[in-house]
């Protein structure tokens, strides 16, 4: 009998170890980020790291002002949200409330799927489809831009916000419609008056979590949005992201040189932009599901 | 009159939106699969490259790949359950489930490229795996962990607690109860996890970068720590690096092909796997 019990306490011992190991990878990174990323702040003062607008991190003396790559993030994916959140949340509008039954059986994995297609993929598409497409079109010394990753990374984040954001309209009880109908609404009013506020903040959780997708894809904007590291005055320029200057500089800088903490430093700021974006996420759709009478 | 003309020109606007996402997603798989379907062939995949890239096969890429992809899922899969196991069975409901719960969300919306410098900051040079597959599966691994654990934890939350109490009412331990009748019939699901992981890892490349991939090795991999070549990140280089860009563009279109494919089917089947099952118990 003795025997049993501690067997069991053994088994529950094991998992809970197990279980905080998790916890501990989280921590881990946070800790390595801090640890290699902190000590380029020796040598460039915080808000000059910001707002520097010089990225020359191999010149001598080299400057480490990281804005052109944070203004470059922003606009790729502020330009990549105007593509997947319109034909994202649109789709899922459709899916939720206008398909059939049988359209809907198919077109949920479908969009499911397609969420899997490898980013490097998309990059590949970019690269040899659509710089081609845009050079000739905009009459551009390289087709290599801003734009091309926007669209690129819009067209990617569509499937992750449209399913986002259709479980949001499926929470939607049934009664909120029924009763909609009941006092002569039609089917666009109730979508636009009833269903589309119930499940707005659900579909705000989706836009979030696209966006926190769009700024920490790296192959992407990679390989199709130039990688020039100068701020971005139009979106037919090339510019050079958080995620490409890390993803492109790494492998050339120096082991426990400037370069190498500074890249370190962008890899920290990303991810507490991407932390923010989910926590955000994270109590918006528990405030919706407290809303809406579900657990949350 | 004016009421239905305002929702069908709003309905034609969501059916419009709907069509415009799968035209831009089906036109990337169509160019790829178009132009990557005259290179493929037998030899393609089973043969070594050879004179710089430009002839020979992708062979020992998709075996790299393979690789890879099992060392992933062989150190992510028994902690992943096990995660899922203490927070589904064991945990009594505290703050720390919550911070563990948390955390684990967290982990799953960090970006790859990070991943990555934590893989060569902790197993390339602390641990001194170097470049190799051993640190590329292991950074892989983490980043399939909190995919593992939710789907995990889905399937264990699916089964009824009826069952678990008529195991204890007949006098199993937690544990026997556990291994002989919750992770039995929670297993289709936990598995499902695996898969749809398999398919995320294998087209992974931020975390690989500077961890595991090289654009050339010759021949095989031969143990662990060797570097390695793998599909996504063959692609990025062929179309990046080496001095013949029009013939390696000719073999990325193939690759790209091969990894299209192969992403595809192995989530086709986790996500039929979960409709059906879904389907079964509503």
């Amino acid at each position: 009998m003795k025997k049993l019990h501690f067997k069991e306490k053994l088994y529950k011992g094991i998992f809970t170890i197990l279980a905080f190991a998790s916890l501990f990878f989280l921590v881990g990174i946070v800790l390595v980020l801090i640890k290699e990323g902190l000590p380029i702040f020796k040598e460039v003062s915080f808000l000059k790291f910001i707002f520097g607008r010089y990225w020359y991190p191999t010149y001598n003396p080299a400057e480490f002002g990281i804005l052109p790559l944070i203004l470059a993030s922003v606009w790729v994916t502020l330009g990549a949200m105007i593509i997947c959140v319109p034909l994202g949340v649109g789709s899922a509008l459709y899916l939720n409330e206008l398909a059939g039954p049988a359209q809907k059986a198919i077109l949920k994995p479908v969009i499911e799927l397609l969420a899997s297609i490898p980013s490097v993929v998309f990059g590949f598409f970019g690269m040899v489809i659509l710089t081609p497409f845009l050079q000739k079109v905009f009459h551009l010394p390289t087709g290599l831009t801003a734009l091309n990753a926007s669209i690129i990374l819009g067209v990617m984040a569509i499937p992750t916000v449209c399913s986002i954001a259709e479980d949001a309209l499926n929470y939607v009880p049934n009664a909120f419609r029924e009763a909609s109908f009941a006092v002569g609404a039609t089917r666009w009013q109730t979508l636009t008056r009833v269903v589309i506020p119930a499940a707005g903040s659900g579909i705000s959780t989706a836009i979030i979590l696209g966006m926190s997708r769009a700024v920490g894809e790296t192959m992407t904007v990679l390989m199709v949005a130039g990688g020039a590291a100068v701020i971005p005055h139009t979106f037919l320029e090339p510019v050079r992201p958080m995620t490409a200057a890390i993803a492109a500089e790494m492998g050339e800088a120096p082991m426990g040189g400037n370069h190498y903490h500074a890249l370190f430093a962008i890899a920290l700021i990303l991810f507490v932009i991407t932390f923010l974006f989910n926590v955000i996420a994270e109590i918006i759709s528990r405030r919706f599901r407290i809303k809406l009478g579900l657990s949350g | 009159m004016k009421k239905e003309f305002s929702q069908n020109i709003g309905f034609f606007g969501l059916f419009f939106c709907m069509v415009i996402t799968l035209l831009a997603l089906g036109s990337i798989i169509y160019f790829i699969a178009a132009r990557g379907f005259g290179v493929l062939n037998w030899d393609f995949l089973t043969k070594v490259p050879y004179s710089a890239m430009t002839k020979g096969g992708i062979a020992p890429v998709i075996t790299g790949t393979f690789y890879i992809t099992l060392g992933a899922i062989i150190f992510a899969l028994p902690l992943g359950l096990a995660c899922a196991i203490y927070l589904c069975e064991y945990s009594p409901k505290s703050i720390v489930v919550n911070i563990i719960r948390i955390s684990i969300n967290n982990l799953a919306g960090v970006p790859s490229v990070v991943f990555g410098l934590f893989g060569l900051a902790v197993f390339v040079k602390f641990l001194g795996f170097g470049v190799s597959i051993l640190s590329g599966s292991l950074t892989l691994g983490i980043l399939a962990l909190p995919i593992i654990i939710s789907s995990a934890q889905e399937a264990l939350l699916a089964v009824p607690h009826s069952i678990r109490e008529a195991s204890l009412s007949l006098g199993a331990t937690k544990w026997g109860t556990i291994k002989n009748v919750v992770l039995p019939s929670a297993l289709p699901g936990i598995l499902t996890g695996v898969i749809l992981s398999i398919g995320r890892v294998a087209g992974e490349t931020a975390p690989i970068l500077f961890t595991a991939a090289a654009f050339y090795t010759r021949g095989y991999p031969k143990s662990v720590f060797s570097e390695v070549m793998v599909l996504p990140y063959h692609i990025y280089a062929l179309m990046t690096e080496g001095a013949h860009p029009d013939e390696q563009r000719a073999i990325a279109y193939g690759c790209s092909l091969v990894l299209l494919l192969l992403v595809l089917f192995i989530s086709g089947v986790a996500i039929f796997l979960r409709q059906r099952k879904r389907g079964l118990y509503g």
